[in-house]
């Protein structure tokens, strides 16, 4: 396209708009989810074995510009990241909004919070939006477990450093000499915790006995998450979430056809040096995924004047992190704490919530944060309620799957739920006269978690 | 652009192979670019009568090089013969010789046009004759242009102008080179309906169009062509084509629906989109079509039933919705893609065949019903184009069906697209009910 037809929103103009009340007094508006997209998730070693992070996030984006014509439109700011990421890829979100069809005049910046990286992505940016520091805004997250970066020893890192630094001849052969073969070896990632040394697995497996999560318990939540994404599939519902890529039409880890009796047959993988009976398996955890999420936020001004739809506004967000290193809590179980605090600053409780979308990081995780919610003396020594904080109702969680059938590449997990809970809620439109509601509660390596509150618009 | 065997025979030794052994000889075929002159030479208007004198000084106001009579031994970009007023078959000689006389000067992708009257309007014998004797005349002339030339007709209902706007639109796509694969083909104006675009290099500005089946192929064309053209473009194909569907919405500056058109909810889902998102749905181009080849013998119900869904039921199904909502009201266009399959036939094509001709008997019933509403429906029927589809048919049969036309080569989906953006234009609101046939004046089914 000629510069010439450029359309104005391409520019770097200053807006017309000015806000009327003085920067300090501004009032804050709202930020709504106009719409998301993400490529079918495939499992590491698959599909998208050859696919960079920059590739797939890319694919995303512009799946999501095509979707809503945004091609040279200047985005107020792109957000995203990667847990796995290579050195090179230090600004993998600018890179990826160049290489797509937004306008190049698009700021963007890279964060990481492990599985919730996209979470926050999403309440940082619905932030700014609030605040009126902009109208526009582009939320991800991607990941490969495939294409993960490779380091080298520290010990040939080393050598590689001080060889950099030498200026002699001598010099350098005698920093050569202190190369041995074992620093040849590479230095690759794993879902270990660094202060624990213990797989996110065997965390969780620790958690799932002390909450005596049972194996059948774990295994029919898998089957259901199966079950409900294959009839989202089923009824088209991913039709306007989803772009195919690299030949994948659906999350490859989706088996519509398993059933108990093949869940009840796979062989425990986690928590099998516990006293307990090791109940995790393959079936109930998520599997290492590639893929890609993005999320369309904007004011409602923005999203009138182009004709595009606003499915639900980004109420409040709240993080929480656990002392795992000491034992004190299990590493995934922060949103326990970070759901109560929120629902009570909005002054609601789980009966208000119409959709829960819990990360099935593990069956087991998604069942312990429910068993300590239920649990009259956790409610009343560690939440500091009166009792038990409450129940779930099991009709309202995951009603569309979750990461157990679709997958987890860690960061993109946050786009994939909030915009399907987006959708969800805008179907749904209102219940009991006021507008549908649902929670979002995604934990995450550190002990973290990041859990958020949306409503129908 | 062109294929292996007409770059060979194209030029210097390849040339003179093909020209000694008899071998068919395919040149690159003259296609559009905005702003080039409308004809490759000077346009020599022929034909006495009062139409023939308005038309000419008709395109003097285009900037063309008219001429009214030949000039020994001065090479024409065109020549078009108005027959407008023929009332016997004697009458004919005399004009067609003096065109004839003109050939030899006919530039390499020059254009013959006829213009004349429609033989089902004629209440005398005489005139009838005299005017499909025109028809007959322009088809065996066509077979023996060569270089790239092409020769078309236009048909006036009668008490059409032969400077009304259908007319003088029709002209420009013959004489230019959007119509480059359309070979040995007569198009009726049935009315003096439509004006003219502003800028003829941008006929389809500030219309909002759909096109379905536009990842990839003909569809793609199609969208590339209508947005330069003007026209801001919703791109649909199935979910599962998404990807390509995407790239192309990105390329052409559209927004892409993943839907499937057999659907039931289609037609609202695309009306919808195109309100919301664009303001407003001018132009439907039905393009979305599958083949599953069998011969009947061997056809189950699926292979039969899957293409009768997409590629008429789903037409018709979308169509009437378009036409009971209010947003498809402003000159609203229809422009569908048949098949030359569906009129000649094609072994092992019953299904596609079926649903092709289907096609062509919808778009006549349905073009009343759009007349009503200030609009129009027609149909494009491509012969061989040269697309993914058909580079998977074995070579031999491949390189015959390439061959068998009068321009010894495939088409583009360009050609196609052309043929469709000028369909849904304005300029052709006298158009109505027709089907177009690219397919380089094919042997069968001429």
């Amino acid at each position: 396209m000629p510069a010439a037809e450029q359309p104005e929103s391409a520019a770097n103009q200053v807006s017309g708009q000015s806000l009327a009340a003085s920067v300090s007094e501004r009032s804050l508006r709202k930020a709504v989810v106009v719409g998301g997209n993400r490529i079918p998730f495939a499992r590491a070693g698959g599909a998208y074995a050859k696919s960079s992070n920059k590739d797939m996030l890319t694919a995303a984006l512009d799946g999501l510009i095509a979707r809503f014509g945004l091609q040279d439109e200047r985005i107020g700011e792109v957000a995203a990241g990667a847990v796995l990421k290579h050195s090179r890829d230090f600004n993998l979100t600018r890179e990826a909004v160049l290489g797509s069809a937004l306008s190049p005049e698009t700021p963007a910046y890279d964060l990481q919070q492990a599985c919730a990286t996209g979470m926050e992505a999403v309440l940082g940016l619905a932030n700014k939006i609030k605040l009126g520091q902009i109208d526009s805004a582009i939320a991800g997250g991607v990941d490969t477990a495939s294409d993960a970066p490779i380091a080298v020893s520290e010990g040939l890192r080393e050598v590689l450093l001080d060889l950099n630094r030498a200026r002699t001849v001598p010099e350098r052969l005698r920093i050569l000499a202190r190369l041995r073969p074992k620093d040849l070896a590479p230095d690759a990632p794993t879902t270990g915790e660094p202060r624990t040394g213990l797989s996110m697995g065997e965390h969780q497996a620790l958690t799932t006995a002390q909450w005596k999560i049972t194996r059948g318990a774990q295994d029919e939540l898998a089957l259901d998450s199966h079950r409900n994404l294959a009839a989202a599939y089923d009824r088209g519902f991913f039709d306007d979430l989803m772009t195919p890529y690299r030949g994948l039409q659906r999350d490859a880890n989706l088996r519509p056809d398993t059933s108990l009796e093949k869940l009840a047959a796979l062989k425990p993988v986690f928590g099998k040096s516990l006293r307990a009976e090791a109940t995790m398996t393959a079936g109930n955890s998520t599997p290492l995924t590639d893929g890609a999420a993005t999320v369309l936020l904007a004011s409602e001004e923005w999203a009138e004047a182009r004709g595009l739809p606003k499915l639900a506004t980004i109420v409040d967000g709240e993080a929480a992190a656990v002392d795992f290193v000491h034992g004190k809590d299990g590493l995934l179980m922060a949103p326990v704490f970070a759901v109560p605090r929120l629902l009570g600053r909005l002054g609601l409780t789980l009966d208000d919530i119409d959709f829960f979308e819990i990360h099935e990081a593990f069956a087991g995780t998604v069942l312990s944060t429910l068993a300590a919610w239920e649990d009259d003396k956790f409610g009343r020594t560690r939440l500091g309620l009166g009792g038990a904080f409450g129940k779930v109702d099991r009709s309202r969680l995951n009603v569309n799957g979750s990461s157990l059938a679709a997958g987890h590449p860690f960061a993109a997990t946050g786009g994939r739920i909030v915009a399907t809970l987006a959708k969800m809620l805008h179907d749904s439109g209102t219940v009991d006269g006021r507008p549908a509601r649902g929670l979002v509660s995604v934990c995450a390596a550190g002990g973290q978690g990041v859990v958020a509150v949306l409503e129908a618009n | 652009m062109t294929d292996r065997y007409t770059q060979f025979v194209d030029h210097g030794i390849g040339r003179d192979i093909a020209k000694r052994l008899g071998l068919p000889q395919p040149v690159a075929l003259r296609r559009y670019q905005p702003g080039e002159p409308l004809a490759p030479g000077p346009v020599l208007i022929q034909g006495t009568g009062p139409g023939a004198d308005a038309l000419a000084r008709e395109l003097l106001g285009w900037n063309v090089d008219v001429r009214r009579h030949a000039e020994p031994k001065e090479k024409l970009g065109a020549v078009v013969l108005v027959l407008d007023d023929v009332a016997h078959p004697s009458e004919l000689g005399r004009p067609v010789l003096a065109m004839g006389a003109s050939l030899r000067d006919l530039a390499a992708g020059g254009r013959i046009v006829t213009i004349s009257r429609t033989a089902s309007s004629a209440e005398s014998p005489a005139v009838a004759a005299a005017r499909q004797g025109v028809e007959g005349m322009l088809r065996s002339l066509a077979r023996e242009l060569r270089a790239g030339a092409t020769g078309n007709g236009l048909l006036l209902r009668d008490g059409v102008e032969t400077t009304s706007p259908g007319v003088l639109a029709a002209l420009r796509f013959f004489l230019s080179g959007r119509s480059a694969f359309v070979d040995g083909q007569f198009l009726t104006i049935s009315t003096d309906d439509g004006g003219l675009p502003g800028n003829p290099d941008r006929p389809l500005d500030g219309r909002v169009a759909v096109v379905t089946g536009a990842a990839r192929g003909i569809g793609a064309a199609i969208a590339r062509v209508l947005r330069r053209d003007g026209a801001k473009l919703v791109l649909v194909d199935v979910p599962a084509s998404g990807d390509h569907l995407a790239a192309m919405a990105n390329e052409v500056h559209g927004t892409a629906l993943q839907l499937d058109i057999t659907s039931q909810d289609a037609g609202e889902r695309i009306i919808r989109h195109a309100v919301e998102r664009h303001g407003r749905l001018d132009i439907m181009v039905h393009n979305a079509g599958i083949t599953r080849d069998k011969l009947l013998a061997n056809m189950d119900g699926a292979k039969w039933d899957s293409v009768i869904a997409v590629n008429i039921s789903a037409q018709l199904a979308i169509n009437e919705v378009l036409l009971q909502s209010d947003h498809f009201r402003e000159s609203p266009r229809i422009v569908s893609v048949a098949s030359t399959s569906g009129i000649a036939g094609n072994r092992g094509q019953t299904n596609y065949s079926a649903s092709k001709a289907g096609v062509m008997g919808m778009v006549r019933a349905s073009a009343p019903q759009l007349q009503k509403i200030g609009g129009g429906i027609n149909a494009v029927a491509p012969g061989f184009i040269e697309t993914d589809m058909t580079a998977r048919i074995p070579f031999a049969t491949r390189e015959m069906a390439r061959r068998l036309n009068s321009l010894q080569q495939g088409g583009q989906p360009v050609d196609v697209a052309e043929a469709i953006s000028f369909l849904a234009s304005n300029a052709a609101a006298g158009i109505n009910g027709e089907v177009l046939r690219v397919c380089g004046q094919n042997l069968v089914g001429a």
